[in-house]
Protein backbone atom coordinates (compact mmCIF):
# COMPACT_ATOMS: atom_id res chain seq x y z
CA UNK A 1 0.00 0.00 0.00
CA UNK A 2 0.77 3.61 -0.54
CA UNK A 3 -0.40 6.85 0.16
CA UNK A 4 -0.70 6.09 3.91
CA UNK A 5 -2.12 9.21 5.57
CA UNK A 6 -3.71 8.91 9.55
CA UNK A 7 -2.43 8.53 13.27
CA UNK A 8 -4.68 5.44 13.96
CA UNK A 9 -5.29 4.59 17.79
CA UNK A 10 -6.68 1.27 18.75
CA UNK A 11 -9.08 1.93 21.43
CA UNK A 12 -9.75 -0.35 24.65
CA UNK A 13 -12.94 -0.75 26.27
CA UNK A 14 -12.85 -1.66 30.11
CA UNK A 15 -16.49 -2.94 31.94
CA UNK A 16 -18.36 -1.16 29.54
CA UNK A 17 -16.62 2.09 29.22
CA UNK A 18 -13.92 3.73 27.09
CA UNK A 19 -10.74 3.11 29.05
CA UNK A 20 -8.31 6.34 30.05
CA UNK A 21 -5.24 4.59 27.98
CA UNK A 22 -7.73 5.44 25.26
CA UNK A 23 -8.05 8.99 25.49
CA UNK A 24 -4.64 9.11 26.60
CA UNK A 25 -3.16 7.77 23.13
CA UNK A 26 -5.63 10.42 21.42
CA UNK A 27 -4.12 13.19 23.08
CA UNK A 28 -0.76 12.38 21.57
CA UNK A 29 -2.36 11.32 18.40
CA UNK A 30 -4.26 14.45 18.00
CA UNK A 31 -0.66 16.34 18.45
CA UNK A 32 1.36 14.04 15.97
CA UNK A 33 -1.72 14.20 13.12
CA UNK A 34 -1.84 17.84 13.29
CA UNK A 35 2.32 17.99 12.96
CA UNK A 36 1.91 15.53 9.94
CA UNK A 37 -1.51 17.38 8.77
CA UNK A 38 -3.41 14.05 8.88
CA UNK A 39 -6.65 12.94 10.44
CA UNK A 40 -6.76 10.91 13.58
CA UNK A 41 -8.43 7.71 13.05
CA UNK A 42 -9.54 5.15 16.06
CA UNK A 43 -10.48 1.75 15.80
CA UNK A 44 -13.10 0.61 18.44
CA UNK A 45 -13.46 -3.31 18.67
CA UNK A 46 -15.84 -5.31 20.39
CA UNK A 47 -19.39 -6.23 21.29
CA UNK A 48 -21.72 -3.31 21.94
CA UNK A 49 -19.18 -0.83 21.48
CA UNK A 50 -20.88 1.00 18.60
CA UNK A 51 -22.36 4.00 21.06
CA UNK A 52 -19.29 4.73 22.47
CA UNK A 53 -17.91 5.77 19.22
CA UNK A 54 -18.66 9.60 19.93
CA UNK A 55 -16.77 9.57 22.99
CA UNK A 56 -13.57 8.48 20.91
CA UNK A 57 -14.73 11.47 18.86
CA UNK A 58 -14.82 13.96 21.65
CA UNK A 59 -11.63 12.42 22.80
CA UNK A 60 -9.67 13.94 19.42
CA UNK A 61 -10.61 11.48 16.63
CA UNK A 62 -12.14 12.57 13.05
CA UNK A 63 -12.74 8.99 11.71
CA UNK A 64 -13.90 5.70 14.06
CA UNK A 65 -14.00 2.40 12.36
CA UNK A 66 -15.85 0.07 14.42
CA UNK A 67 -15.93 -3.47 14.55
CA UNK A 68 -19.02 -4.74 16.52
CA UNK A 69 -19.70 -8.36 16.80
CA UNK A 70 -20.44 -11.33 19.25
CA UNK A 71 -16.53 -12.91 18.56
CA UNK A 72 -15.11 -9.52 19.74
CA UNK A 73 -16.84 -10.07 23.13
CA UNK A 74 -13.84 -10.93 25.12
CA UNK A 75 -10.17 -9.64 24.31
CA UNK A 76 -9.02 -13.03 22.48
CA UNK A 77 -5.85 -12.34 19.89
CA UNK A 78 -7.21 -14.45 17.16
CA UNK A 79 -10.04 -12.87 16.76
CA UNK A 80 -8.60 -8.93 17.86
CA UNK A 81 -5.62 -9.28 15.63
CA UNK A 82 -7.21 -9.80 11.95
CA UNK A 83 -10.45 -7.52 13.30
CA UNK A 84 -7.52 -4.55 13.92
CA UNK A 85 -5.41 -5.89 10.79
CA UNK A 86 -9.10 -5.34 8.95
CA UNK A 87 -9.54 -1.91 10.09
CA UNK A 88 -5.72 -1.07 9.37
CA UNK A 89 -6.19 -1.74 5.81
CA UNK A 90 -9.23 0.25 5.30
CA UNK A 91 -8.07 3.23 7.17
CA UNK A 92 -4.44 2.87 5.67
CA UNK A 93 -2.69 5.32 8.42
CA UNK A 94 0.50 6.21 8.79
CA UNK A 95 1.18 5.73 12.27
CA UNK A 96 -1.33 3.19 14.13
CA UNK A 97 -0.94 3.94 18.72
CA UNK A 98 -1.96 1.27 21.02
CA UNK A 99 -1.55 1.21 25.00
CA UNK A 100 1.08 -0.42 26.51
CA UNK A 101 -1.54 -2.64 28.54
CA UNK A 102 -3.07 -6.33 28.96
CA UNK A 103 -4.66 -5.83 25.22
CA UNK A 104 -1.93 -4.20 23.33
CA UNK A 105 1.17 -6.01 24.49
CA UNK A 106 -0.52 -9.17 23.42
CA UNK A 107 -2.10 -8.01 20.17
CA UNK A 108 0.93 -5.45 18.80
CA UNK A 109 3.36 -7.17 17.86
CA UNK A 110 0.85 -9.86 15.69
CA UNK A 111 -0.98 -6.76 14.56
CA UNK A 112 2.76 -5.18 12.97
CA UNK A 113 3.41 -8.70 11.28
CA UNK A 114 0.27 -9.09 9.83
CA UNK A 115 0.91 -5.31 8.71
CA UNK A 116 4.60 -6.39 7.38
CA UNK A 117 5.98 -3.85 9.80
CA UNK A 118 7.50 -3.35 13.07
CA UNK A 119 6.26 -1.88 16.27
CA UNK A 120 8.02 -0.12 19.44
CA UNK A 121 6.56 -1.40 22.46
CA UNK A 122 5.83 0.87 25.30
CA UNK A 123 7.18 4.29 23.97
CA UNK A 124 7.58 7.04 26.90
CA UNK A 125 7.70 9.91 23.65
CA UNK A 126 6.75 10.25 20.71
CA UNK A 127 7.82 12.94 18.18
CA UNK A 128 7.49 13.43 14.30
CA UNK A 129 11.21 14.29 12.82
CA UNK A 130 11.31 14.89 8.77
CA UNK A 131 7.82 13.47 8.50
CA UNK A 132 8.68 10.39 10.94
CA UNK A 133 8.05 9.29 13.59
CA UNK A 134 10.39 9.39 16.57
CA UNK A 135 10.00 6.31 19.09
CA UNK A 136 11.73 6.82 22.25
CA UNK A 137 11.57 3.29 24.76
CA UNK A 138 13.17 2.39 27.80
CA UNK A 139 15.29 -0.23 28.46
CA UNK A 140 17.64 -2.23 30.15
CA UNK A 141 15.09 -2.10 32.64
CA UNK A 142 14.89 1.70 32.73
CA UNK A 143 18.69 2.01 33.12
CA UNK A 144 18.73 3.12 29.04
CA UNK A 145 16.76 5.03 26.65
CA UNK A 146 16.22 4.31 23.14
CA UNK A 147 15.04 6.13 20.12
CA UNK A 148 14.12 4.33 17.07
CA UNK A 149 12.56 5.13 13.58
CA UNK A 150 10.96 2.39 11.46
CA UNK A 151 11.76 2.21 7.83
CA UNK A 152 8.42 0.44 6.96
CA UNK A 153 4.51 1.32 6.81
CA UNK A 154 2.66 1.78 9.20
CA UNK A 155 5.23 2.91 12.19
CA UNK A 156 3.59 1.54 14.91
CA UNK A 157 4.24 2.10 18.50
CA UNK A 158 2.54 0.87 22.43
CA UNK A 159 2.25 3.66 24.61
CA UNK A 160 3.29 3.23 28.60
CA UNK A 161 0.21 4.05 30.51
CA UNK A 162 0.01 7.62 31.78
CA UNK A 163 2.71 8.83 29.53
CA UNK A 164 0.62 10.93 27.36
CA UNK A 165 -2.38 13.83 27.89
CA UNK A 166 -5.43 13.35 26.95
CA UNK A 167 -7.38 16.20 25.65
CA UNK A 168 -9.90 17.61 27.41
CA UNK A 169 -13.02 15.95 25.96
CA UNK A 170 -15.16 18.15 23.66
CA UNK A 171 -18.72 16.53 22.90
CA UNK A 172 -18.76 19.28 20.08
CA UNK A 173 -16.14 17.74 18.27
CA UNK A 174 -17.11 16.83 14.83
CA UNK A 175 -16.40 13.33 13.20
CA UNK A 176 -17.33 10.43 11.10
CA UNK A 177 -18.59 6.79 12.61
CA UNK A 178 -17.99 3.85 10.03
CA UNK A 179 -18.98 0.47 10.41
CA UNK A 180 -16.62 -2.10 9.37
CA UNK A 181 -17.43 -5.89 8.91
CA UNK A 182 -14.56 -8.28 10.39
CA UNK A 183 -15.62 -11.61 8.85
CA UNK A 184 -13.93 -13.34 10.92
CA UNK A 185 -13.96 -17.39 10.76
CA UNK A 186 -14.79 -18.38 14.26
CA UNK A 187 -12.74 -21.55 13.63
CA UNK A 188 -9.86 -19.34 13.08
CA UNK A 189 -10.06 -18.58 16.46
CA UNK A 190 -7.52 -21.03 18.41
CA UNK A 191 -7.62 -20.44 21.90
CA UNK A 192 -10.82 -20.63 24.36
CA UNK A 193 -10.89 -18.29 27.60
CA UNK A 194 -12.14 -21.26 30.38
CA UNK A 195 -12.36 -18.74 33.27
CA UNK A 196 -11.45 -14.97 34.14
CA UNK A 197 -11.09 -13.89 37.76
CA UNK A 198 -10.70 -10.44 38.75
CA UNK A 199 -8.81 -9.99 42.31
CA UNK A 200 -11.03 -7.34 43.35
CA UNK A 201 -9.32 -4.21 44.53
CA UNK A 202 -10.25 -3.10 48.55
CA UNK A 203 -10.57 0.28 48.33
CA UNK A 204 -8.40 2.59 46.23
CA UNK A 205 -7.64 1.99 43.15
CA UNK A 206 -3.62 1.90 42.94
CA UNK A 207 -4.16 3.94 39.16
CA UNK A 208 -6.31 6.52 40.55
CA UNK A 209 -4.55 7.27 44.08
CA UNK A 210 -3.22 10.60 44.86
CA UNK A 211 -1.09 9.04 47.73
CA UNK A 212 1.19 5.57 47.37
CA UNK A 213 2.75 3.82 50.00
CA UNK A 214 5.05 1.25 48.35
CA UNK A 215 7.54 -1.63 50.38
CA UNK A 216 10.00 -3.64 48.69
CA UNK A 217 12.20 -6.53 49.63
CA UNK A 218 13.48 -4.67 52.63
CA UNK A 219 9.71 -5.13 53.92
CA UNK A 220 10.71 -8.83 55.16
CA UNK A 221 6.92 -10.06 55.74
CA UNK A 222 2.96 -9.96 54.91
CA UNK A 223 2.65 -8.91 58.62
CA UNK A 224 5.07 -5.92 57.65
CA UNK A 225 3.03 -4.78 54.82
CA UNK A 226 0.08 -4.46 57.69
CA UNK A 227 1.85 -0.99 58.61
CA UNK A 228 1.99 0.30 55.31
CA UNK A 229 -1.82 -0.15 54.94
CA UNK A 230 -2.47 1.52 58.33
CA UNK A 231 -0.28 4.66 57.14
CA UNK A 232 -1.93 4.80 53.26
CA UNK A 233 -5.48 4.72 54.86
CA UNK A 234 -4.76 7.72 57.59
CA UNK A 235 -3.63 9.24 53.85
CA UNK A 236 -6.67 7.89 51.63
CA UNK A 237 -4.38 6.29 49.59
CA UNK A 238 -3.37 3.07 48.48
CA UNK A 239 -0.11 0.47 49.15
CA UNK A 240 1.34 -1.31 46.08
CA UNK A 241 4.52 -3.32 46.32
CA UNK A 242 7.83 -3.78 44.23
CA UNK A 243 8.18 -7.65 41.71
CA UNK A 244 10.74 -8.72 44.90
CA UNK A 245 7.73 -7.90 47.41
CA UNK A 246 4.95 -9.33 45.34
CA UNK A 247 7.35 -12.53 44.07
CA UNK A 248 8.15 -13.58 47.73
CA UNK A 249 4.10 -13.46 48.45
CA UNK A 250 4.04 -10.73 50.55
CA UNK A 251 1.23 -8.82 48.86
CA UNK A 252 -1.09 -9.38 46.09
CA UNK A 253 0.32 -10.11 42.56
CA UNK A 254 -2.00 -6.98 40.98
CA UNK A 255 -0.76 -4.59 43.74
CA UNK A 256 2.91 -4.62 41.92
CA UNK A 257 3.84 -1.48 40.64
CA UNK A 258 6.86 -1.62 37.65
CA UNK A 259 7.99 -2.59 34.84
CA UNK A 260 6.09 -5.83 34.50
CA UNK A 261 3.03 -4.28 36.85
CA UNK A 262 1.47 -1.12 37.25
CA UNK A 263 2.12 2.36 35.76
CA UNK A 264 1.04 4.81 38.86
CA UNK A 265 0.81 8.60 39.09
CA UNK A 266 0.25 9.54 42.41
CA UNK A 267 1.21 13.06 43.95
CA UNK A 268 2.94 11.37 46.72
CA UNK A 269 4.52 7.65 46.48
CA UNK A 270 6.27 7.22 49.68
CA UNK A 271 8.87 4.24 49.09
CA UNK A 272 9.69 2.31 51.95
CA UNK A 273 12.48 -0.38 52.44
CA UNK A 274 12.67 -0.09 48.23
CA UNK A 275 16.12 0.08 46.86
CA UNK A 276 14.92 1.57 43.52
CA UNK A 277 15.45 -0.99 40.93
CA UNK A 278 14.92 0.58 37.76
CA UNK A 279 12.15 -1.89 36.77
CA UNK A 280 10.36 -0.80 39.48
CA UNK A 281 10.54 3.12 38.87
CA UNK A 282 9.20 2.27 35.62
CA UNK A 283 6.21 2.13 36.77
CA UNK A 284 6.44 5.11 38.80
CA UNK A 285 7.02 7.86 35.89
CA UNK A 286 4.14 9.44 36.15
CA UNK A 287 4.76 9.80 40.16
CA UNK A 288 5.13 14.34 41.08
CA UNK A 289 6.26 13.90 44.43
CA UNK A 290 8.38 10.50 45.98
CA UNK A 291 9.86 10.25 49.28
CA UNK A 292 12.04 6.96 50.29
CA UNK A 293 13.13 5.24 53.96
CA UNK A 294 15.74 3.00 53.51
CA UNK A 295 19.08 1.90 55.58
CA UNK A 296 21.27 1.66 52.61
CA UNK A 297 22.47 5.70 52.35
CA UNK A 298 23.64 4.53 48.61
CA UNK A 299 20.00 3.20 47.59
CA UNK A 300 19.16 4.22 44.58
CA UNK A 301 15.68 5.02 45.23
CA UNK A 302 17.11 8.59 46.49
CA UNK A 303 17.97 9.23 42.98
CA UNK A 304 14.73 10.09 42.54
CA UNK A 305 13.54 11.20 45.94
CA UNK A 306 12.03 14.80 47.28
CA UNK A 307 13.27 13.98 50.87
CA UNK A 308 14.83 11.03 51.98
CA UNK A 309 14.92 9.25 55.60
CA UNK A 310 18.09 6.69 55.85
CA UNK A 311 17.10 4.28 58.21
CA UNK A 312 15.09 1.01 59.00
CA UNK A 313 11.83 1.40 57.91
CA UNK A 314 10.65 -0.31 61.20
CA UNK A 315 12.26 3.00 63.42
CA UNK A 316 11.00 5.47 60.97
CA UNK A 317 7.36 4.22 59.99
CA UNK A 318 5.62 3.93 63.31
CA UNK A 319 6.60 7.77 64.67
CA UNK A 320 6.10 8.85 61.40
CA UNK A 321 2.71 7.43 61.40
CA UNK A 322 1.74 8.72 64.47
CA UNK A 323 2.90 12.56 63.32
CA UNK A 324 0.62 12.56 59.92
CA UNK A 325 -2.15 11.13 62.37
CA UNK A 326 -1.71 13.83 64.72
CA UNK A 327 -1.58 16.55 62.15
CA UNK A 328 -4.23 15.12 60.08
CA UNK A 329 -6.30 15.40 63.57
CA UNK A 330 -5.36 19.02 64.25
CA UNK B 1 6.34 -37.86 24.33
CA UNK B 2 5.89 -34.75 23.87
CA UNK B 3 8.60 -32.59 22.70
CA UNK B 4 9.14 -28.71 24.10
CA UNK B 5 11.51 -26.38 22.92
CA UNK B 6 12.58 -23.45 25.58
CA UNK B 7 14.23 -20.37 23.74
CA UNK B 8 16.95 -18.90 26.19
CA UNK B 9 18.56 -15.34 26.25
CA UNK B 10 22.15 -14.24 27.58
CA UNK B 11 21.45 -10.84 28.69
CA UNK B 12 23.45 -8.00 31.31
CA UNK B 13 22.81 -8.93 34.67
CA UNK B 14 19.43 -6.34 35.28
CA UNK B 15 20.50 -6.61 38.98
CA UNK B 16 23.42 -4.56 37.53
CA UNK B 17 23.45 -1.17 39.70
CA UNK B 18 22.13 2.01 38.05
CA UNK B 19 25.23 3.95 38.73
CA UNK B 20 27.46 1.52 37.11
CA UNK B 21 25.26 1.24 34.01
CA UNK B 22 26.64 2.77 30.93
CA UNK B 23 26.24 2.80 27.05
CA UNK B 24 28.07 3.70 23.91
CA UNK B 25 26.62 6.39 22.36
CA UNK B 26 28.92 6.16 19.54
CA UNK B 27 27.83 2.45 18.68
CA UNK B 28 25.14 2.47 20.67
CA UNK B 29 25.91 -0.70 22.75
CA UNK B 30 26.06 -1.68 26.22
CA UNK B 31 29.35 -1.74 27.96
CA UNK B 32 30.20 -4.54 29.65
CA UNK B 33 30.52 -3.86 33.72
CA UNK B 34 33.71 -5.24 34.75
CA UNK B 35 32.95 -7.85 37.80
CA UNK B 36 29.21 -8.64 36.66
CA UNK B 37 28.83 -11.20 34.30
CA UNK B 38 25.58 -11.55 31.76
CA UNK B 39 23.06 -14.26 33.14
CA UNK B 40 20.63 -16.06 31.53
CA UNK B 41 17.05 -14.24 31.35
CA UNK B 42 15.19 -14.96 33.94
CA UNK B 43 11.91 -15.21 32.45
CA UNK B 44 12.96 -17.34 29.86
CA UNK B 45 14.69 -19.63 32.81
CA UNK B 46 11.15 -19.73 34.11
CA UNK B 47 10.22 -20.98 30.65
CA UNK B 48 12.59 -23.78 30.83
CA UNK B 49 10.96 -24.49 34.97
CA UNK B 50 7.97 -24.20 33.17
CA UNK B 51 8.52 -27.26 30.46
CA UNK B 52 10.50 -29.76 33.55
CA UNK B 53 7.02 -28.98 35.45
CA UNK B 54 5.02 -30.48 32.59
CA UNK B 55 7.74 -33.03 32.00
CA UNK B 56 7.34 -34.20 36.01
CA UNK B 57 3.42 -34.10 35.58
CA UNK B 58 3.78 -36.13 31.93
CA UNK B 59 6.69 -38.76 33.29
CA UNK B 60 8.19 -38.22 29.72
CA UNK B 61 8.78 -35.33 27.55
CA UNK B 62 11.74 -34.03 25.31
CA UNK B 63 13.07 -30.46 26.13
CA UNK B 64 15.37 -28.68 23.97
CA UNK B 65 16.78 -25.36 24.60
CA UNK B 66 17.45 -22.86 22.20
CA UNK B 67 18.93 -19.89 22.16
CA UNK B 68 20.38 -17.50 19.49
CA UNK B 69 23.54 -15.09 20.53
CA UNK B 70 27.49 -15.43 20.36
CA UNK B 71 29.75 -18.33 21.76
CA UNK B 72 29.33 -16.58 25.31
CA UNK B 73 25.46 -17.04 24.93
CA UNK B 74 26.67 -20.76 25.65
CA UNK B 75 26.07 -20.35 29.64
CA UNK B 76 22.65 -19.57 29.51
CA UNK B 77 22.14 -23.22 27.43
CA UNK B 78 24.36 -24.74 30.21
CA UNK B 79 22.38 -23.51 32.69
CA UNK B 80 18.98 -24.95 31.19
CA UNK B 81 20.80 -28.09 30.64
CA UNK B 82 21.85 -28.25 34.06
CA UNK B 83 18.28 -27.97 35.25
CA UNK B 84 16.81 -30.52 33.51
CA UNK B 85 16.49 -29.95 29.38
CA UNK B 86 17.87 -32.62 27.27
CA UNK B 87 19.63 -30.87 24.30
CA UNK B 88 20.77 -27.68 22.98
CA UNK B 89 20.65 -25.74 20.16
CA UNK B 90 22.75 -22.28 19.62
CA UNK B 91 22.45 -19.88 16.67
CA UNK B 92 25.84 -18.16 16.12
CA UNK B 93 26.32 -16.31 13.00
CA UNK B 94 27.65 -12.96 13.14
CA UNK B 95 24.95 -12.33 10.49
CA UNK B 96 21.99 -12.88 13.42
CA UNK B 97 24.06 -9.89 14.98
CA UNK B 98 22.31 -6.64 16.86
CA UNK B 99 18.94 -7.91 14.90
CA UNK B 100 15.23 -6.46 16.20
CA UNK B 101 13.02 -9.09 17.98
CA UNK B 102 11.68 -9.52 13.70
CA UNK B 103 14.67 -10.71 12.45
CA UNK B 104 15.68 -12.28 15.58
CA UNK B 105 12.00 -14.06 15.46
CA UNK B 106 13.17 -15.29 11.48
CA UNK B 107 16.21 -17.12 12.95
CA UNK B 108 14.45 -18.71 16.33
CA UNK B 109 11.05 -19.76 13.90
CA UNK B 110 13.45 -21.23 11.18
CA UNK B 111 15.17 -23.21 14.20
CA UNK B 112 11.93 -24.74 15.37
CA UNK B 113 10.80 -25.59 11.89
CA UNK B 114 14.15 -27.70 11.86
CA UNK B 115 13.23 -29.28 14.77
CA UNK B 116 9.98 -30.64 14.18
CA UNK B 117 8.02 -32.83 15.28
CA UNK B 118 7.10 -30.17 18.44
CA UNK B 119 4.29 -29.96 20.70
CA UNK B 120 5.22 -26.64 22.40
CA UNK B 121 7.33 -23.97 22.35
CA UNK B 122 7.71 -21.59 25.60
CA UNK B 123 9.74 -18.28 26.12
CA UNK B 124 10.17 -15.78 28.19
CA UNK B 125 7.87 -12.83 28.61
CA UNK B 126 10.47 -10.18 27.54
CA UNK B 127 13.91 -10.32 27.87
CA UNK B 128 15.33 -8.07 30.70
CA UNK B 129 17.99 -6.19 28.04
CA UNK B 130 15.24 -4.50 25.40
CA UNK B 131 11.57 -5.04 28.03
CA UNK B 132 10.30 -5.85 24.53
CA UNK B 133 8.17 -8.91 24.61
CA UNK B 134 7.83 -9.24 20.29
CA UNK B 135 9.83 -12.22 19.62
CA UNK B 136 7.56 -15.00 20.88
CA UNK B 137 4.47 -13.56 19.04
CA UNK B 138 5.93 -13.44 15.72
CA UNK B 139 7.69 -16.58 15.84
CA UNK B 140 4.14 -17.72 16.61
CA UNK B 141 3.01 -16.04 13.04
CA UNK B 142 5.65 -17.77 11.45
CA UNK B 143 4.59 -20.81 12.61
CA UNK B 144 0.96 -20.32 12.46
CA UNK B 145 0.19 -20.89 15.79
CA UNK B 146 -1.31 -19.67 18.58
CA UNK B 147 0.41 -17.33 21.13
CA UNK B 148 -0.51 -17.31 24.98
CA UNK B 149 1.27 -14.73 26.59
CA UNK B 150 2.30 -13.87 30.21
CA UNK B 151 1.49 -17.02 31.57
CA UNK B 152 1.61 -18.13 35.79
CA UNK B 153 1.24 -21.64 34.97
CA UNK B 154 1.33 -23.78 32.45
CA UNK B 155 -0.35 -27.32 32.15
CA UNK B 156 -0.71 -29.65 29.39
CA UNK B 157 -3.06 -32.60 29.58
CA UNK B 158 -4.50 -34.97 27.23
CA UNK B 159 -3.19 -33.31 24.64
CA UNK B 160 -4.49 -29.73 25.28
CA UNK B 161 -2.67 -27.15 26.59
CA UNK B 162 -3.80 -25.14 29.72
CA UNK B 163 -2.60 -21.58 30.87
CA UNK B 164 -3.04 -19.24 33.55
CA UNK B 165 -2.56 -15.68 32.06
CA UNK B 166 -1.90 -12.56 35.00
CA UNK B 167 -3.99 -9.55 33.60
CA UNK B 168 -3.36 -6.51 35.44
CA UNK B 169 -6.49 -7.06 37.46
CA UNK B 170 -6.29 -10.36 38.01
CA UNK B 171 -6.03 -13.38 36.06
CA UNK B 172 -7.23 -15.82 33.41
CA UNK B 173 -7.51 -19.36 32.21
CA UNK B 174 -6.60 -19.92 28.47
CA UNK B 175 -7.42 -23.59 26.76
CA UNK B 176 -5.89 -24.48 23.13
CA UNK B 177 -4.66 -27.20 21.30
CA UNK B 178 -1.24 -28.03 20.48
CA UNK B 179 1.42 -26.86 19.05
CA UNK B 180 1.43 -23.73 20.69
CA UNK B 181 3.73 -20.72 21.65
CA UNK B 182 2.90 -19.12 25.32
CA UNK B 183 5.65 -16.79 27.06
CA UNK B 184 6.01 -17.16 31.14
CA UNK B 185 6.06 -14.51 33.58
CA UNK B 186 7.87 -14.15 36.81
CA UNK B 187 4.64 -15.26 38.61
CA UNK B 188 5.34 -19.05 37.60
CA UNK B 189 7.39 -18.89 41.01
CA UNK B 190 10.98 -19.75 41.35
CA UNK B 191 13.12 -22.07 39.05
CA UNK B 192 15.02 -24.81 40.41
CA UNK B 193 18.47 -24.66 41.31
CA UNK B 194 20.81 -26.63 39.65
CA UNK B 195 23.01 -29.68 41.99
CA UNK B 196 26.80 -30.14 41.16
CA UNK B 197 26.23 -32.96 40.17
CA UNK B 198 23.36 -31.53 37.54
CA UNK B 199 25.72 -29.27 36.34
CA UNK B 200 28.68 -31.80 35.78
CA UNK B 201 26.09 -34.07 34.12
CA UNK B 202 24.84 -30.91 31.67
CA UNK B 203 28.75 -30.71 30.42
CA UNK B 204 27.87 -34.18 28.75
CA UNK B 205 25.27 -33.15 27.32
CA UNK B 206 24.79 -32.14 23.37
CA UNK B 207 24.76 -29.06 21.85
CA UNK B 208 24.59 -28.09 18.05
CA UNK B 209 25.68 -25.06 16.83
CA UNK B 210 23.66 -23.94 14.19
CA UNK B 211 24.58 -20.84 11.52
CA UNK B 212 22.19 -18.80 9.04
CA UNK B 213 23.19 -21.49 6.22
CA UNK B 214 21.97 -24.43 8.39
CA UNK B 215 18.91 -22.83 8.87
CA UNK B 216 18.52 -21.91 5.06
CA UNK B 217 18.10 -18.72 5.66
CA UNK B 218 20.12 -15.83 3.81
CA UNK B 219 21.86 -13.40 5.55
CA UNK B 220 19.88 -10.24 4.71
CA UNK B 221 16.74 -12.07 6.16
CA UNK B 222 18.58 -11.92 9.95
CA UNK B 223 20.05 -9.58 12.39
CA UNK B 224 20.67 -6.15 11.71
CA UNK B 225 20.02 -6.86 7.49
CA UNK B 226 16.67 -8.41 8.31
CA UNK B 227 15.45 -5.51 10.87
CA UNK B 228 12.73 -3.35 9.91
CA UNK B 229 13.23 -1.29 13.34
CA UNK B 230 16.14 1.33 13.40
CA UNK B 231 17.96 1.82 16.60
CA UNK B 232 19.41 5.66 16.09
CA UNK B 233 20.04 6.22 19.58
CA UNK B 234 21.02 4.57 22.90
CA UNK B 235 21.51 6.62 25.95
CA UNK B 236 21.36 7.23 29.38
CA UNK B 237 18.78 9.35 30.59
CA UNK B 238 19.80 11.61 33.69
CA UNK B 239 17.40 11.81 36.69
CA UNK B 240 17.56 14.76 39.03
CA UNK B 241 19.00 14.01 42.10
CA UNK B 242 17.88 16.71 44.36
CA UNK B 243 17.07 14.55 47.60
CA UNK B 244 16.96 16.16 50.78
CA UNK B 245 17.97 13.74 53.40
CA UNK B 246 16.14 14.40 56.99
CA UNK B 247 18.34 13.91 60.11
CA UNK B 248 17.11 14.15 63.29
CA UNK B 249 18.57 13.00 67.28
CA UNK B 250 16.63 10.27 66.75
CA UNK B 251 14.68 8.33 64.21
CA UNK B 252 11.30 9.58 65.73
CA UNK B 253 13.00 13.27 65.41
CA UNK B 254 13.48 12.52 61.77
CA UNK B 255 10.29 10.84 61.22
CA UNK B 256 8.25 13.81 62.78
CA UNK B 257 10.27 16.14 60.59
CA UNK B 258 9.39 14.11 57.68
CA UNK B 259 6.01 14.62 58.27
CA UNK B 260 5.74 18.17 58.78
CA UNK B 261 8.07 18.67 55.66
CA UNK B 262 5.09 16.88 53.46
CA UNK B 263 2.49 19.07 55.64
CA UNK B 264 4.29 22.08 54.70
CA UNK B 265 4.53 21.03 51.10
CA UNK B 266 0.81 20.14 51.51
CA UNK B 267 1.24 16.99 50.34
CA UNK B 268 -0.40 15.67 53.18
Amino acid sequence: MANESGVLVVAEVAEGALAAISSEILGAARRLADELGQPVQAALLGQGVEPLAQGLVAAGADKVYVVDEPILAEYQSDAFVPAAEKVCREANPSIVLLGQTDIGRDLAPRLAFRLETAVAMDCLDLAISDSRLVMTRACYGGNANAQHTCNTMPQMATVRVKSQEPLAPDTSRQGEVSKVAADIDPSAVRTKITGRRKEEAEGIRLEDAEVIVGGGRGMGSTEAFQTLEELADLMKGAVGATRAACDMGWYPIPKQIGLTGKVVSPTLYIAVAISGASQHMAGLSGAKNIIAINKDPEAGIFRYCRYGIVGDWKTVVPPFLNKVRQLKAG
Amino acid sequence: MIHMICCVKQVPDPETPASQFKVDEATKKVLPVPGIDPVADEFAILGVEAALRIREAAGEAKITVLCLGPDAARDAVKKALAMGADEGIQLTDKAFEDGDSFATARALAAAIKKLEPFDLVLCGRQAPDWDVGVTPSVIAELLGLPCITVAREVKVSDGTLQVERVLLDGFETVEASLPAVVTVSNELGEPRYPQLRQIMAAAKKPVAVWSVADLGLDPSQVGVAGSLLSLDRLYVPVHEAKCEFIEGETMDEAAEKMAAKLREAKLI
